[in-house]
């Protein structure tokens, strides 16, 4: 185990340094990059100070990258927009983003393994086979246009808002209305990011559910009587569920990139929008801040999760 | 299986394929907007960029099937001109990406040690970004043509294919044909790409053809958020973002696009799933 756990260790801290060069090469050298601005005589003084203050134009290049990676990590890096440090500007919304995506991640794991282990159970019948095309369905459907369509049908239907937090007008509510307000606006938007999830897991389980039940396990667990239920969610989901493990980690950045689209059709306050705020307004260090933070939560999730893998599959760690 | 021939194989694959209804159903499609695509100048009623103000906002009839836009230009033909673009987007951007892709896990999985840890930490690090968010970034920092989209969703996507080709070229690298090759001092160049390499293009194909999907898709949602292809070039996705503004009183202009991407996509990866499957000694003769 320590071995293995050295040798994850080592490979996070190489992946590591990659994303920071990589995240700093996008911002300072790609062409049509923010450095390229400071000789357009258009751009104001302003700006271009603020530019060499954030990116210490004035120093030899790889002191450059260094500089830049300290005040990525103590917080020194400032928006071009407003001149807010980027990382107080994150934290302010980070907690939003958190709470949409836990909840599309509940709804995608309470959905898609019963779904996945219900198309097991009956292989090639006509439910499986609706269960399949309805999986392709939703791993194909735009996920911007299908929000359009339900925005459009619950205010046709309903008449009532659904954009942002939570409705604008709240005076005259009781604390339970407010309460059921907030959750109205949360399920809607976080039940369509969760639609590609619950169609790409329930046939990730159903397939996985195939391979396992064909196993000498199960047929000795099924003919010394026990019950059919039990078989199929405590002998043979346990052993297909462990390679799920390993897909925790790759949750976030699909999450992410879910979150800027859902979050400006929304008009939902998360890092999200901010992102797509700051591609808009060319604010650089704020949309490099949080692709860079992005890319190291990823990593950390698929370390947590290889080394929750090896915890529970023995046969990981002696590879 | 694979000494028979490359002939016989692809009858093989063709022969677990048709059975496949669904996928049958999704090549049938996709033959379709190629067609659609050649033809577009042919097939399309009016000209896709001519405005006629009176006409404006006109919905579904006779004379205009899908309705016109905000200009008074007809949605049916400009969507016939947009089957180009995403087709095109697809098609280029999974080129540039199955051959990186292609190079990287062939270099990495024939040449193994410091080469493959190098290369595989490279892809260790591109897995990490947010996809469609390092996208969007370089997409608004190169400006968005749809030049620079097709290149930037090639660039940022070849990772699944150079982990497919390594794992490829790790086993086969060791077989007999590629030892014997090497005793008879064929240079590396050629055994990697005449001797391994088609030996390991079959789950290509199967990634190539879902790629094909996610890239229509992610150039839809690009022009969703203002930088896909732009106006008044017509897109799928530019003529249903263009549309949203008039969502309620036009809903053609946000309906018919939408199907459209999602008939396309979902095509693809029908095709690309029934190819897989057809591909999988363990799954055929299963349906």
């Amino acid at each position: 185990m320590t071995r293995f756990l050295f040798k994850r260790l080592l490979q996070l801290f190489i992946t590591l340094i990659g994303i920071s060069i990589l995240s700093w090469i996008i911002i300072t050298q790609a062409p049509g990059s923010p450095i390229a601005l400071t000789m357009d005589p258009k751009v104001s003084p302003k700006i271009i100070e603020q530019m060499e203050k954030n990116y210490d134009l004035d120093k030899p290049i790889y002191q450059q990258y260094f500089l830049w990676l300290k005040k990525l990590f103590t917080g020194k890096l400032y928006s071009f927009k407003d001149g807010r440090p980027v990382l107080e500007k994150i934290g302010e919304r980070i907690w939003n983003t958190l709470l949409l995506n836990l909840v599309a991640t509940l709804i995608i794991f309470s959905l898609a393994i019963p779904l996945g282990v219900f198309s097991a159970r009956r292989p090639y019948s006509f439910l499986d086979n609706l269960g399949t095309f309805g999986a392709y369905l939703g791993l194909s459907i735009p996920g911007f246009w299908l929000a359009y369509l339900v925005i459009l049908a619950t205010v046709k239907l309903f008449g009532y808002p659904v954009l942002g937090l939570r409705s604008f007008v709240i005076e005259g509510l009781s604390p339970p209305e407010i309460v059921l307000d907030r959750i109205w606006h949360l399920m809607l938007p976080a039940s369509i990011m969760a639609i590609h999830g619950i169609a790409g897991l329930s046939r990730y389980t159903r397939s996985s559910m195939l391979e396992v039940i064909r196993q000498d396990y199960i047929r000795t667990a099924k003919s010394k009587g026990l019950p059919e239920e039990v078989v199929y969610y405590k002998h043979a989901l346990r052993n297909a569920l462990l390679p799920i493990i390993t897909l925790f980690g790759f949750l976030i950045p699909g999450l992410i990139g879910g979150s800027i689209i859902m979050e400006s059709v929304f008009a939902w306050p998360g890092i999200g929008r901010l992102a797509y705020q700051a591609v808009l307004a060319r604010d650089y260090p704020v949309v490099m801040t949080i692709l860079t933070i992005s890319a190291v939560l990823t990593l950390i999730g698929n370390f947590i999760a290889d080394l929750l893998y090896g915890v529970a599959d023995p046969r990981i760690r002696y590879q | 299986m694979k000494g028979s021939g490359t002939i016989s194989q692809f009858k093989l694959i063709w022969k677990y394929f048709k059975r496949n209804r669904l996928a049958l159903g999704g090549l049938t499609i996709i033959i379709a907007i190629f067609f659609v695509a050649g033809t577009a100048p042919l097939l399309a009623p009016y000209d896709p960029g001519k405005t006629e103000v009176s006409l404006k906002l006109k919905p579904p009839s006779l004379k205009h099937f899908l309705g016109t836009d905000q200009l008074g230009r007809d949605v049916f033909s400009r969507m016939l001109y947009g089957s180009r673009i995403s087709l095109s987007v697809g098609f280029v951007a999974v080129g540039i990406s199955i051959f990186i892709g292609i190079l990287v896990g062939a270099i990495a999985g024939y040449y193994g040690r410091w080469v493959d840890s190098l290369l595989m930490r490279l892809v260790d690090v591109m897995f990490c970004f947010p996809t469609f968010f390092l996208i969007l970034t370089v997409v608004a920092l190169l400006g968005p043509s749809i030049f620079n989209i097709m290149v930037v969703i090639g660039l940022t996507s070849w990772m699944g294919t150079a982990r497919f080709v390594r794992a490829e070229f790790l086993s086969l690298r060791e077989r007999d044909f590629v030892q014997a090759a090497r005793a008879l001092g064929v240079n590396d160049r050629r055994i990697i790409f005449r001797h391994i390499l088609p030996n390991a293009l079959a789950p290509v194909f199967v990634t190539a053809t879902l790629d094909v999907a996610t890239a229509i898709l992610v150039e839809a949602g690009l022009s969703f958020l203002g930088f896909g292809v732009q106006p008044p070039a017509p897109s799928w996705g530019n003529i249903l973002t263009e549309g949203r503004t008039y969502i309620f009183d036009a809903w053609w202009l946000t309906v018919f696009p939408g199907l459209a991407i999602l008939l396309t996509v979902l095509s693809f990866n029908l095709v690309g799933e029934g190819l897989r499957d057809s591909l999988d000694p363990r799954l055929r003769g299963r349906r």
